[in-house]
């Protein structure tokens, strides 16, 4: 049921990269990935992304709407006729519990694309993100905004 | 039915995501420094450049031109802070100075980077 699906994503995404959108394509597509499958098959466990669907979809909403309203902010804050007095920059240690490689370059991520934050470096170990935050009153306040929002979300979906 | 509010929608899309772009560009020019900088444009510019994708899909309504754009808004999902990131890393290395209005910077005290 799984491994259908992801047969199905991947055809689907044969079709958009060929942009032909016709059934023999399609079944074209679907046979390819089938074959793909085949051939990894033994490296292949049941994979997050279906098996957490729900979770994943939560993830991806959150993430729009994050997105759009910081679109709407830096839009506002564009167009404050005084624009200094607006600004508070800073450089924030964030501390990540989250672990793997694919967990902490997907919430640098999410945290470039959300209000107000913007990520600059990981330290050696892994231990720390330094976001810039475009402004700032409590460092407190940012960390638990990230902690509880996105990293609580993404460890949701890969724990 | 549809194939009139279609174009309304699309043309609403268009020039939404044109004033996105456009403030992102804005912000650019009125921001103090550079890590100001990246967060117009790496948010802004995103959100134009997915509405504009959103356009392209109800213009066209044909499957793949749909699928395509939003294969084409997943890939600058994927690239914009990547981007953002690099630049803004690079700039704090290289010892491009921050603004007089930052207030503190927990980068200072970290070890710099072997690369």
């Amino acid at each position: 049921m799984n491994f259908a699906m992801v047969s199905l994503i991947l055809a689907l995404v044969w079709v958009a990269i060929t942009g032909n959108f016709s059934a023999p394509n399609l079944l074209m597509g679907w046979l390819i990935s089938l074959l793909a499958m085949w051939v990894v098959r033994n490296q292949m466990t049941t994979p997050i992304l279906v098996s957490r669907m729900r979770r994943v979809i939560g993830l991806i909403l959150l993430f729009l709407y994050e997105l759009v309203l910081s679109a709407f902010r830096v839009a506002r804050l564009v167009l404050t006729p005084n624009i200094r007095s607006r600004l508070k920059p800073g450089i924030v240690a964030f501390p990540v519990t989250a672990k793997s490689d694919v967990e902490i370059t997907l919430l640098a991520n999410l945290i470039t694309l959300t209000p107000g934050t913007l990520s600059v470096d990981v330290s050696e170990d892994r231990s720390v993100i330094y976001v810039h935050c475009i402004s700032v009153d409590d460092k407190q306040d940012v960390i638990r905004d990230i902690a509880e929002g996105f990293e609580a979300k993404i460890i949701e979906v890969f724990e | 039915m549809l194939d009139a509010i279609l174009p309304v929608l699309a043309g609403i899309s268009i020039l939404a995501g044109s004033i996105f772009s456009l403030l992102a560009a804005i912000g650019i020019l009125r921001l103090p420094d550079l890590f100001t900088r990246m967060h117009a444009a790496s948010k802004a510019g995103t959100m134009g450049a997915g509405l504009m994708f959103l356009a392209v899909a109800l213009i066209s309504f044909n499957g793949s031109v749909i699928l395509r754009a939003f294969v084409g808004f997943l890939f600058v999902l994927l690239t914009a802070p990547v981007s953002a990131h690099l630049l803004a890393r690079a700039a704090y290395f290289a010892k491009q100075p921050m603004t007089s209005l930052t207030r503190f910077d927990d980068l200072k005290d970290a070890p710099p980077p072997n690369d």
